[in-house]
Formats: C-alpha cells, structure tokens, sequence
C-alpha cells in the first residue's frame, strides 16, 4: 500500500462564522470574519465573499481592525501568528509569532493578547500587553511582553477597552476588574456570589461607553449593568437595567455612546438610549439567538452574529440588508447527508425542525426548508418535533422527511415533499401521520425508473412499508399523493436498514442478523442473507461493475454477499460506523470507528483490497458522509487518489466539523489561482451572485443549466471571483505582490505539509485535545523558539515515541531503526493478501505509511 | 421547651394604615411618619429604627405633609389647619388655620425660623415661628392653581414651588416671583394625556440652584433655577413620581413611584477625572407593591413608605459595614406596641382598633393531639363585643383585666372604664364613671387581681384608681424621682401586686412599690429604649428587653442586676440574635417554670430557659429543628437557653393563658396585602 502524500483531509467550508465577533470595515463596504484557519471578507451590500485570507495554520481566534491604519486588519491564531492583512487586496503583511487566544486593539493602537499564563503550575490565561516593534520585515519576533491581568475568560466579549485605552474591564465569573493603564491602579467589583444567585448574576460580556466612564456588563440573569464611578472601591455605583429573560450575550455600544444594543438568547436586538435606559427599541426575529453585535465605525450598519452560524448586517438600526449564512451547526445531524441533485447542494439538518441546503462550493447556505412548520419555542425542557430522517429521490424531485416528537409517547409524522419548477423549491404534497407505530430507523427511495417511484420506510415497530405515488382519477382536481403500497415483515424482528440496488431491481432490508432481498416489482421475497453473529448495521449495494455485490455492517464485521451465488463473498474484522457507495463510481467508503479516532478504507466490493486507507483521520466516529458528485472528474491523478476523481468525500466528524480530501492536483490548481491579483472595485455589486442571489435570495437560484453551476464551482476554486479583467489601475503594485508571492510561495507549502504530517503523527499518537481546548498542544510550541535544526530533532523524536505507541498497540515487535521500517511496506504492497482472512495487516498499514513520509520531509529541509 | 396548646388567632383583622409623609429631624435622628387617618409616629433612628412615640389621629384630620422646625414637629392636611404636637405628651398642642383652603404642603427654612405652606388656593404662606406658637408673616404672588410641594433654597432666600403644569421660584424676602426666572412649565405627558394637568408631586431645591422636580408624567427634571431652563429629564415610570428626596450632601436623589418602586439618581460625573457631574440614574429599589407616596433619604439608607403602609429601610451597602446591624434591610409593618390584651384567667381577648375595640372569647377544644397537629374546635371563638369608641379622637392605649371583667381605654381626651359581667351567654356592658382626675393617659394597666387601675399620665405620673363594684376611687399619684417629661411607654405590674414599673422613651425604667405606694427605684439607665418589660410573678425580678434586643434581669430587691443576667451580659448575646430587625414587643413569665422568660416579636417566639447554658458564639442560634433530629445525649450536648419558634409568622401577640395554652394573634401579610387596593398596573413578564 502507498502512503497518500497527495491527499490530505482539509476543512473545506463549513466552518463557524460566528466564532468571533466580526469586524466591519472603516467605510462599512465590507465585513470580515473568522472561519476556521482563514479569514473571509464579504461585501456588506451583496452578501458575497469576496476574499479569503489564507496564510493561518490553525484556528483563527481574533480578528481586529488596525487603528493606524483602517485598510489593514489583525487577525491571532492559535498557530501562535499574529498576522496583519490588507483586506481589501487580500495581502498578507506581517506575520508576528506568538501563541494566542484572544486579542484586542486599544484605540491607541496598543495590541493587547489573551494567551495562557503559567502561574502556581495552573494553567490560567493572562491578558498579555505586546509593543510590535515598528519594522518592514514580513515576519516579526516578538519578545517583551507585559501581563496585565492574571487570570481573564478567554471569551473575547468578557473584555472591553474604555476611554481610547485608558482602561480594561475585565469580567470573570461574578468579578468585575478595571485596570487603569496609566495610572496602574486596579480595582474589583464583586456581586453577590452566595446561593442561588451567583450562578445567575455571572458576567457574561462587558462593553465600554466610547465617550463616558460607564462599562456595561451583561449578567446571566438577563441583567445589564452600567457601572459608574468605578475608580473608588466603595463609592462606585451602578444602575441595573433588565429586558432579558436569559443571559444578554452580547452588549455594544454605538460609536457615538448614545445607544447600547444587546442580544441573547430570544433572538432579539434591543437598542437602550443611553442615559435614557427606560426607552427601547427592538427589532425582534431575527432567527436565532444574537452571540455578538458589531456596529460599523460610522454607525450605519449593525452587525449581529448568531448561533446557527449566520452573520445578519442591519442597516439603520432596523431593517435586514444582508444575511450570510454559514453551515448551520445543530445540536447534531440526525438525517443522513445528501446531496441535492439539482442545486448539488448539501442537504442536511439545520435550524430546529428545518432542513438546509448547503452551497459546498460557495460555503454558504442556499436556503432553508422548514419541515416542521411549527413555532419553535426557545424553552429549555420542552420537547420539540425535530427532522430525525430526510431522502431526496435520485432525480431530486421529491423529498422525503421523517419528523418525530419523543414526548411521553413517540409522535411521528413522514412528509412527501414535490420539487415545484415554478416556485423553485420544495412543496409539500403528502403528510402522513404515524406511518408506522415505532421510531422510523431509516427511508430511501427507489432510484429506478422514470414515472414510478417508491419510498420505502423501515421502523423498529418490525414492518418496513413501501409508499407510492398514486395518480388520481384524471376527473379529480386533486393532486397525486403518496400512499402506502406495501407492509412487509420477518419473523417479526425488528428491520434496522434498507438500501436498493443501484437499478432498483432489488431492496435489500436487514432484519437482526438476516439480510433479505426483495423485488421491488412484486414484493416477493426473494432470498435471505445472513452472516451472525451482530445484528447488520449498515447495508449498501455495489455501483455499476460491482452491483451484483451487497454490502452489509455489523458492529463488528464488514461482509460481502454476491448476489448471483447467494454466498458470501469475503468477510472482514472491522467496526464500520457508516458505509458509503460512490453513486458514480465502484467505490464504497467504509468509516471504521476504531476506539477514538476514525479510520477511512476505500475499496470496491469486487476486490477485498482497499485501494486507499487512512487511519487516524479525525477523533470520534464518523456518521455521516456523502460522495458529491463532481462536475467533470479529475484526471492526472496519483494512482492512490484516484477514486476521488468522479465525486469528492464530505463527512461530518461528532463535533460537527465538514470536512473533506483534497488532492494534490486540485491543491495546486487551488495554489495557481491565488497567486492572481485578486481586484475589488464597484462592479463587485454587479456580480453574477448578487443578481441571482443579492436580490431574491429567497429563491434557490436556477440552474438547471450545467453552465450555471459550473460557474459557480468554479468560482469557487479560484477563491476569488475573477470578475474585472484586464485591471489596470494596480498593474506596477500588482506585479510587485506577484514577485512577492512567488517568492515565499515555496516555503509556505512546504511548511503546511509539515504541518499536515505532524498533525496527523500527533493526532495518531494520541488523542489530540479539540483546538479549542488546545492549551497544552499549543503550549509546546509556545516555549523559546526553536531553531530549525531543533525542530527536526523534536520531530524526529515524536516520531520515534509514536512508533512506540504504535507497536504496542499493535501488539508487533517492532523495528527501531527507520530504514528497516522504510523498506518493509514495499514488501508489503507485492504480496497482495486476501483481505478477507486477514484483517490485522490493513490495522497494521499505518505504520509505514507515517515513516514512509520521513525521507520526504528530510528532502525538503535544506 | 414543653408543649403548648396554641390558639392560633387569625380574626384580628388589623388593618395598617397607608402612610402619607415623612419627615426626618437628622439632629436628632428622628422620624416621623404621618399615616392615613392622621396617625403620627416617631421613629428613633439612632437606636434601632425604634418606634419611640405614636400620636393618635383624630377624625377629620389628614396629614399631607410633615416637617420639623428644629425639635418642633408640624403638620399640615387637607383640612386647611397647621398643627403643632406635643411630643411629650403624644397630642396636638394646637392648631392654626392657614386659611387658604387645603393645605397640600408645609417646610421649614434650614434655620427653623420660617415655615412655608402651599395651598389649595395657589397662595404660598409663610409663618414665623415664635414660643411656642407660629405667627402668620406673608403671603405670596398667588399662583393660578394648588402649591403642591415646597422646597426652600438652603440659604433660605428662596423657595421653588411646584403647582399643575409648573414649578415657580419665590423671593422670600419681598414674597415675589424672582426676576430672573419666571416660571418653569413641565411637559405634559405624551399621548392620550396630554390634555391632561401635570402636577408637580415633588421638588427639591438644591444648593447650587438647581431644582429638581418629579411629577404626575413619571418625569425627574433637573432644572437651573437662575436661567428656568431645562436640563435633563429622566423618565423614570409611566405613572407618577411621587416623592423626591435627596441626601444631605446632596449627591444622591430619591424618587418615589406608584409602581412602588424607588430610583436612586447620583450626581456624579461622566469622566472620571472631569469635575463636572450630571445627574445619572442609578439604581432602583423595588420594596413597595404600592405607591410611594413618602421618602427620606438618611446618610445610609433609603427609607420609604406608601399605600401599602410597609415603612422599609434599605441601606446602601457602599455607606455601611457589610455585615453589621446597620446593613440589614428592614420592613416595619406593626407597630411596636401591643395592640392585644388577653384577659389570662377568662380566655379572652381585646383587640384595640384606632375607632373601636374588640372582645373576643377563645375557642375550645378538648381534643389532645400529637404536636403540630389541628385539633378541631368544639366552642368557635366568638366576638362578645364591639365597642365604639366616643369622640374624635383614636383610641390610644386599652387594657383588659386578667380575670375580664374590667375593661379601659385612653383617647387623647376622655379615658373611660367599663364593667363586663358575663351572664351565661349574654354580656352586661356597664360604664363606670372615672375621677375627673384623669382626663387622658398614655398607658393604661390592671393590677393582677383586678382591684386597681394604673393610668400613665404626662411627666412619667401614674395615677392609681381603687376599682370597687362600680366605682373607681382616685387613690393616689406615683412620681418618679427624675425631670424626664417622656410618655410612659410601657407600663407593668408583677402578679403579686408588690410592684409597678414604667419605662418611658428616655429609656428610664422607674418602679414603684405599690403596698407603700411609693416610688422603689429606677433602673440603671441603659441607651436604648426598652421595647419590653416584665416583672417576674415569684422573683421579684424585672425583665427589660431593649430595642438594640439587649436583655437584662434586674432584680427588684437587691436593687442589682441578677446573677444571670450578669453571666448574659460577660458572654455577649448570640450575633444572629442581635441582628434581628424586629424588637420584642412582649415578655411574660410561665407560672409553671420560674426558669422560663417567654417573649416574641414579629418574626419568632422564643423561650429562654435560664437553667440551660447560654450559646456559643458559633453555635446555630435558631437550632430546634435540627435537635428534633439528634439522639438524646446530642440533644442535651447541643441544647441551650434560646429556643426559638419560627412556626408562627407575622405575630402581633403570645400570651400564655392561665390553663398553660398559649394563644398566638397572628396577622398574615398577605391577609393585609389582598386588603389593599389593586395596584397600578404593571406589564410583567410571562404574564
């Protein structure tokens, strides 16, 4: 087996928007914000990105304009970089090391840090105070550093900036600090921390009046405080204002002071007249509820970022002009991902009782659908009918929703959804109530034939029922509507998975340990499959050559039955969370939990082989993934990545991150066209985007025309869109950043493969904390920095003690010398194996696949 | 502690009465709130929020305003008059008539010389105040429509008044309008009110000239009185603001609401470092249900009182130590004086109304439960009697005789005495005429066999009547040894009819031997007011509880404070007992244990039990619930002499009754709260 050098797993798309607070521009053109390792710059007019700012390794933690200069922007990393942008070009300026959570700009143009703080061997984070030496050079070391506080919230809201820098509030817990900077005196302001109160009266975000002494805190009862008089201990005094019912998560004041707006949970902007606190306005519904309020510098534009990913831009404190809307994190994916073949839009989850389509190539949400059609109640402890199942039939015409409600007794209800050409989305045609008398486990539609189609739904009650269209009478007005065609059972065991073949010729259902294969034709059984011990969780049938092969999941084997000899094929040892069939392909993906990290195997039913294995692809299982068709397949791959040449692999990891393979060939192609000057001028308003989807973004844009869409693919891949020509306005600049580009190019890749690799030994080492949490990772790094020569040295080490663990785990005596260990995978390739009787050789893979990387990276150490 | 069976009595239908103004006297610490039917009550600050002296109201007269004028207490009311009180002898010393019509407002100039009125008729009148009398001086430029609140300049040079629609600011010297400033008009509320008048409730008049006025609009307006403009407004509710009062140096501003809240403005500046200052508003105290119609803003602490008759202080935490007495927020409800005579040999009950007086019989049952069940009553109580009282003048003080069949009270001008004879189920009410003697008394007492009839009368005197069939017969003056001019406040005679002591509010305790009818001695002077006495029935021992709820044993023969009371002292009182808000307002004795001091106040009743240890500093105070649960070694280990009753709340009266029942007068809130009128309307959440 090959090491993958030349696929690599990448966030793609996505990631929170609403991390961090985002960041209006001077002139209030445009809005930037964090998502994931980069940086995105949209248009505050049409909702369009228009840059990515790429350049961090990691999560990307803070994001703040530079008061010098109000074209560039800071943005902190927990890579340890601060880097400075030129957003409107795009261009990367400087690059500072340091290890950083959080990070504020005083209007002085001081650079304030949240980074941990080693004191009394706790680990606390301490809000750092940084001079940026003043130099040209592209990458700045930064050594004096002073601690302001010791102990702060890592929350970027829970401090705040007063008087153009001349203090810091700083709230944690039920504690209020204020350090004057100048005068270097501190004082605290506890509230009540006994009994029930405390966890109630909690700071959760402080804002500071820009012209007054007054800081604003947000308390966890739905309070807001404004403090006044704050630099006496005893004579300080505070007004209390309460509109919240929950906790205010945000609180900002306008660039005037004459207002104060604050969100929470009930979704509502509430704009306080300062010094005038009884009057309000509101502008309620605005979707979800508010994790923090931006407002432009001019004041004209209101910015709110919600917790279902969505940034929504207000413009004169009352009206909606703009909403970008990022992949909506739910509390989980309860229906499988799928992808929509019209718009090839992700169709998963999204708010509570919806489901979204997901634009992977523009990362932003299409639209939702609402499935539920009930008012959702933000009320801890009540149950709510949630979308627990949703298919989409292979023509994209008719969708399928299961919605259930588990209150004392299990309510479901199946929806049948007719694509309408006229309306352009989705409507809906069939509700059935209660179709069957337990929790559906899983619906799939028939992928046959052109006028019939069949829904077949499977519950725990032990019948699966087939559902169909039935035409009515030409002389009835009414409508075709869905009706139920077939109840089958066996034995009366409990059915778990359904699946049909790729012609819809047959449906496979499982049944405990007992597969059986129906004919969808005449509902006859047609054969029974079984392989106990384990009950089957999870069914697929072979694609095109392999179709005669059915694939079954039991927690702890992976089987292959051929269905023209009614055997088994092979069996394997494996606990497969999810299978996966390439709907264009032979290719079946096979997710195997092993204990905390995932591991991917890619092979075709016909060959035992995995032709591409992965271990160690990301903590916690993998549920849900979808091949996405591609426009038109690759070509020039590498043998081992060939299987993503005709559709491209999504899948959700458990803390809800989309992540995805990219091949080297398209990370190249990737890299070329971010060396093109990217150009921002007026015309972005004129854009492809903002007519179809800056004015009537309700509506899922057409494109039923394959150009469309390619357009919009890519569109995408160019990063930019490369939309004016010929710009001759910047040609001398534009030139120079070429030259510049080009010549740091090199060395960029070559770190982020390092980067990659070490990642990946780390994660396959040992269970890598999420990046959130990342204090100890990162604090490795964040000692004195290392020179090169040391770098490898620390890597070299990592990588023995890995191979250590390694052995172990494999319970394999194992080889110390690396060059034996380089040379045993190429023995390993000739022999090929049936995989069938030795599952224990693909568990043992990983190993030479991570030394085989070694030579490389020497190689490219000069 | 023993078990009782308890009358629970809950048909005292005691009605506070809505308290209509205040005035604070902040060199002497007193307070003193007028309430609703023309009760006025003194308050001591300095010790305990302690109810020194109440006034008794007479019918006709409301109380729209108080102020003191140095030591002087006036009030004004809608009847057109000023009165003056006589705070030693708890009455109106006279009255003079403003002749303006109603009188909506009365202050005095910062040196107590002037006081200044406001009248129906829109005349401002100011009067001198000489000995013991006031002199009418000037009248005003009459405005178009009622004064309704006054404030005075601090140089005394000027007075802002508030009437509909505007606030007016007066020369005192020549009586006109300054010329400066004419006048400066309020705005009217928006909407549906507009054509409605804006009263200007309230206004303060600051030192550096400006003014500050709340109104019906729910407006606070700051206002500079030498140029008559504008500002600031804060709207502060949609109702009115009531009641404005600021703090002595004049940096904090209270304002009162019909939504019964109290907003706190500071004046204080908006950039640290910048002189300049603004009035912000700050916090808001939310203690009322009802309007705010009165406000006092002490150093310390805010003290508010409205329609829902609560007198509530509350403290600023950043003016006190935290944790100390002071800090502890504070509801005043009843009045610190029984209000409940049991008759302890009869089984029966009077309860004293300001306009009548009520007899009740106790209920009976011969059921035996286990503790803390509801026995069933075999004999309802039954109301025997209503008595009206004669005259204008409320009732004072009535007493009951311990075996029923006497029956006095005291009115600010007759006291009279009645006979009951009960005859199976009828009732004989007989008047027994009274010596002219006594033409009114502060307190009244029956002697424990019923033979003599004591009557606290001015100068601390305690005139003693021999009851006889039915005859009163005038027998003989007791006078204490001092100069003190004070009203006797409490009044108490021991069992074997050996001994009488007074306490009055100079906080002398005098006792009188009454077999010599002479005067036995006084009890060291100690610096807070009893708020309850007793006299032990066998020991010849004396009980004082102070309001600071110090307790001291003074022991009548040796003329010394008792051994235990000594110990009490050395030890210190337990801390959570001296923190309680609420004073004792009654000690008595069980006959069956000489051991046992029973008293209550409005929160607890406690039994102290000489013979047990006193508490340790850090042990809990309030402990029966948990000894319930211990075995019997840890119980004795752990008990000691306090065993406090937290069952009953809200108690105006224990008594232990002749049969060892013990009868508990409650009086719910929330029974006085459904009493009051609806409240104004208020959008809650989730409602």
């Amino acid at each position: 087996m090959v090491a993958h050098a030349d696929t690599r797993v990448v966030h793609r798309g996505g990631s929170k928007i609403n991390f961090r607070a985002p960041v209006i521009t001077q002139d209030s053109r445009f809005l930037i914000c964090v998502s994931g390792e980069c940086i995105k710059v949209f248009s505050t007019s049409t909702e369009e990105c228009i840059h990515h700012l790429q350049g961090h390794k990691e999560l990307v933690t803070g994001l703040v304009l530079n008061p010098s200069n109000h074209l560039q922007v800071f943005s902190c990393s927990e890579d340890g970089t601060i880097r400075l942008w030129d957003f409107t070009d795009g261009i990367l300026i400087r690059v500072t090391l340091l290890r950083i959570l959080s990070m504020h700009v005083s209007a002085k143009g001081d650079v304030f840090l949240v980074m941990p703080v080693k004191r009394n061997k706790k680990e606390k984070f301490g809000l750092v105070s940084l001079n940026l030496p003043p130099s040209v050079e592209q990458h700045v070391m930064v050594k004096g550093h002073t601690i302001v506080f010791q102990s702060v919230s890592t929350d970027p809201k829970c401090i705040a900036f007063g008087q153009g820098g001349e203090y810091v509030a700083s709230v944690k817990d039920n504690v209020l600090h204020v350090y004057f900077l100048n005068k270097k005196t501190f004082y605290r302001f506890a509230l009540g921390t006994s009994g029930e109160m405390a966890a109630r009266n909690a700071f959760t975000c402080v804002a500071c009046h820009p012209k007054d002494d007054c800081i604003a805190t947000g308390h966890g009862d739905g309070k807001i405080r404004l403090w006044r008089n704050f630099n006496q201990e005893k004579e300080y005094t505070f007004s209390t204002v309460h509109w919240h019912h929950s906790g205010v998560n945000a609180l900002c004041f306008t660039p005037e002071g004459t207002n104060l707006l604050s969100g929470g949970l009930e979704s509502v902007l509430v704009q306080w007249r300062y010094g005038q606190e009884g009057q309000k306005d509101f502008l309620p519904r605005l979707g979800s509820s508010i994790k923090e309020i931006v407002v432009s510098p001019d004041g004209s534009l209101f910015c709110t970022s919600h917790t279902d990913n969505k940034i929504t831009v207000i413009k004169n404190c009352t009206k909606v002009s703009a909403v970008i809307q990022g992949l909506v994190h739910g509390d989980g994916v309860k229906t499988a991902l799928m992808v929509d073949p019209r718009t090839k839009a992700l169709v998963l989850n999204g708010k509570p009782g919806h489901l979204q389509f997901y634009s992977l190539q523009r990362d932003q949400q299409l639209y939702n659908l609402d499935i539920v059609q009930q008012e959702y109640i933000n009320q801890s402890n009540l149950d709510q009918f949630e979308v627990v199942k949703a298919a989409l039939d292979s023509r994209g015409s008719w969708l399928a929703t299961v919605e259930q409600r588990s209150a004392k007794e299990v309510e479901i209800s199946l929806k049948l959804w007719a694509f309408d050409e006229h309306t352009q989305s989705f409507v809906l045609n069939t509700t059935i109530s209660a179709p069957h008398d337990g929790p559906i486990s899983e619906i799939c539609f028939s992928p046959s034939s052109q006028n019939s189609t069949t829904l077949v739904s499977v519950s725990l009650d032990g019948h699966f029922k087939a559902w169909q269209l039935t035409q009515p009478d030409p002389s009835d007005d009414e409508e075709a509507s869905w009706s139920c065609d077939f109840v089958g059972d066996y034995h009366s065991l409990e059915p778990k998975c359904c699946c049909f073949s790729a012609d819809g010729s047959l449906l496979a259902v499982s049944f405990k340990e007992v597969v059986t294969v129906w004919s969808p034709a005449s509902w006859d059984l047609l054969t029974t499959l079984s392989q106990p011990p384990g009950a089957i969780q999870d069914l697929c049938f072979g694609r095109l050559s392999c179709s005669k092969y059915l694939l079954g999941a039991t927690d702890k084997n992976l089987c292959c039955w051929n269905l023209l000899t009614c055997s088994l094929e092979w069996s394997t040892a494996l606990d497969v969370s999810l299978l996966l069939a390439d709907p264009l392909s032979e290719n079946v993906a096979a997710f195997c939990g092993a204990e905390k990290t995932t591991d991917l195997f890619v092979f075709r039913p016909s060959e035992p082989r995995p032709h591409f294995s992965q271990q160690a692809l990301c903590t916690g299982r993998v549920t849900r993934a979808v091949f996405a068709p591609r426009d038109e397949p690759l070509d020039g791959c590498e043998e081992s990545s060939q299987w993503l040449n005709r559709s491209q692999l999504y899948f959700l990891t458990h803390n809800m991150e989309l992540l995805t393979f990219l091949t080297k060939p398209e990370e190249e192609r990737l890299m070329a066209l971010s060396k093109q000057v990217p150009t921002i001028d007026d015309s972005v308003a004129m854009t492809p985007f903002y007519l179809l989807l800056g004015k009537h973004r309700k509506r899922v844009p057409c494109n039923d025309e394959a150009d469309d869409s390619r357009l919009w693919g890519e569109s995408w891949n160019f990063g930019v869109p490369n939309l004016a020509p010929g710009n001759h306005v910047m040609s001398s600049c534009v030139s120079s950043m070429c030259l510049l580009r080009d010549e740091e190019q090199p060395t960029e890749v070559e770190m982020e493969s390092e980067k990659e690799e070490e990642d990946s030994e780390e994660e396959g080492a040992s269970v890598p904390p999420r990046p959130e949490h990342e204090s100890s990772d990162t604090g490795a790094k964040l000692g004195p920095v290392l020179t090169k020569a040391e770098h490898r040295e620390l890597r070299g080490v990592k990588k023995l003690d890995y191979s250590w663990i390694r052995g172990l785990v494999t319970s394999n005596p194992v080889v110390n010398t690396t060059k034996q260990m380089v040379k045993t995978p190429k023995q390993r390739v000739k022999t090929p194996k049936p995989m069938a009787k030795t599952p224990k050789p693909m568990v043992k893979t990983p190993k030479p696949m991570v030394k085989t990387t070694k030579p490389m990276v020497e190689t490219t150490n000069p | 502690m023993g078990e009782f069976k308890v009358h629970r009595v809950r048909f005292f239908d005691y009605m506070p009465s809505a308290i209509s103004a205040m005035a604070f006297n902040v060199h002497t610490e007193r307070l003193a709130v007028a309430r609703a039917d023309g009760t006025v009550e003194i308050y001591n600050f300095a010790d305990n929020c302690f109810q020194e002296k109440v006034i008794p109201g007479k019918d006709g007269r409301t109380v729209e305003a108080l102020c003191w004028a140095g030591q002087r207490l006036f009030s004004t009311g809608l009847n057109g008059e000023i009165v003056e009180y006589d705070l030693e002898n708890l009455r109106s010393k006279y009255t003079v008539e403003a002749y303006g019509g109603p009188v909506w407002t009365i202050s005095s100039n910062s040196q107590g010389t002037q006081l200044a009125v406001g009248c129906e008729d829109g005349t401002v009148k100011i009067f001198e105040l000489v000995e013991d009398s006031i002199q009418f001086q000037s009248n005003f430029d009459r405005l178009k429509s009622r004064v309704l609140s006054l404030s005075w300049h601090p140089s005394g040079t000027q007075i802002a008044a508030g009437t509909m629609d505007m606030i007016r600011v007066f020369n005192v010297t020549t009586g006109e309008t300054c010329t400066a400033l004419l006048q400066m008009m309020v705005d009217r509320a928006a909407g549906a009110n507009k054509k409605k008048e804006v009263a200007v409730w309230s206004v303060v008049f600051l030192s550096d000239n400006t003014v500050i006025s709340g109104d019906s609009a729910g407006k606070v307006q700051v206002w500079d009185s030498q140029m008559g403009t504008l500002i600031r407004t804060h709207l502060v509710t949609k109702w009115d603001v009531m009641a404005l009062a600021v703090s002595r140096d004049e940096s904090s501003l209270l304002a009162g609401t019909s939504e019964g809240s109290v907003v706190q403005f500071q004046f204080i500046s908006a950039r640290l470092d910048q002189p300049d200052k603004e009035w912000q508003r700050t916090r808001t105290l939310r203690s009322h249900s009802h309007d705010v119609r009165a406000l006092v803003h002490t150093d310390t602490a805010a003290v508010s009182g409205g329609n829902d008759a609560h007198l509530v202080v509350r403290p600023f935490m950043e003016k006190v130590v935290k944790g100390s007495k002071e800090s502890a927020p504070c509801k005043i409800t009843f009045p610190h004086r029984s209000l409940v005579s049991c008759g302890k040999k009869a089984g029966i009950l009077l309860f004293q109304f300001p306009e009548r007086l009520e007899v009740w019989r106790l209920g009976e049952s011969n059921e035996n439960g286990i503790p803390g069940e509801e026995l069933s009553v075999t004999k309802k109580p039954e109301a025997l009697i209503h008595l009206k009282r004669k005259g204008d003048d409320h009732i004072c003080c009535s007493t009951l005789s311990p075996c029923g069949g006497w029956l006095a009270y005291a009115s600010a001008s007759s006291v009279r005495l009645f006979q009951l004879q009960y005859d199976n189920d009828s009732i004989a009410l007989t008047k027994v005429k009274l010596p002219k003697v006594l033409r009114w008394a502060n307190q009244l007492c029956f002697s424990a066999d019923s033979s003599r009839l004591f009557a606290s009368f001015s100068q601390s005197s305690v005139l003693v009547f021999a009851l006889s069939k039915s005859e009163a017969k005038y027998v003989h003056t007791l006078k204490p040894k001092s100069v003190s001019k004070q009203a006797v406040h409490l009044m108490s005679t021991s069992d074997d009819g050996q001994w009488l002591a007074t306490a009055n509010s100079d906080c002398e305790v005098h006792v009188y031997n009454l077999k010599k009818l002479k005067y036995h001695c006084t009890v060291p002077v100690y610096g807070s007011c009893p708020s309850a006495m007793a006299i032990h029935p066998t020991g010849s021992n004396v009980v004082m509880v102070h309001a600071d709820q110090k307790i001291f044993e003074y022991s009548l023969e040796q003329k010394e404070y008792t051994e235990w009371s000594r110990s009490l002292a050395k030890k210190g009182l337990h801390g959570s007992w001296l923190n309680r808000v609420a004073p004792v307002t009654h000690v008595s004795f069980s006959a069956s244990n000489p051991d046992y001091i029973i008293l209550h106040d409005m929160n607890m009743f406690c039994i102290i039990d000489k013979s047990l240890p006193l508490p340790e500093k850090d042990s809990d105070l309030c402990n029966q619930n948990q000894l319930r649960s211990m075995n019997e070694a840890a119980r004795v280990k752990d008990s000691h002499a306090f065993k406090i009753c937290e069952m009953f709340k809200n108690l105006l009266c224990v008594g232990l009754m002749e049969d060892h029942s013990l009868v508990v007068v409650e009086r719910p809130l929330l029974d006085i709260a459904t009493r009051l009128p609806a409240p104004v309307r208020q959008k809650k959440f989730a409602t």
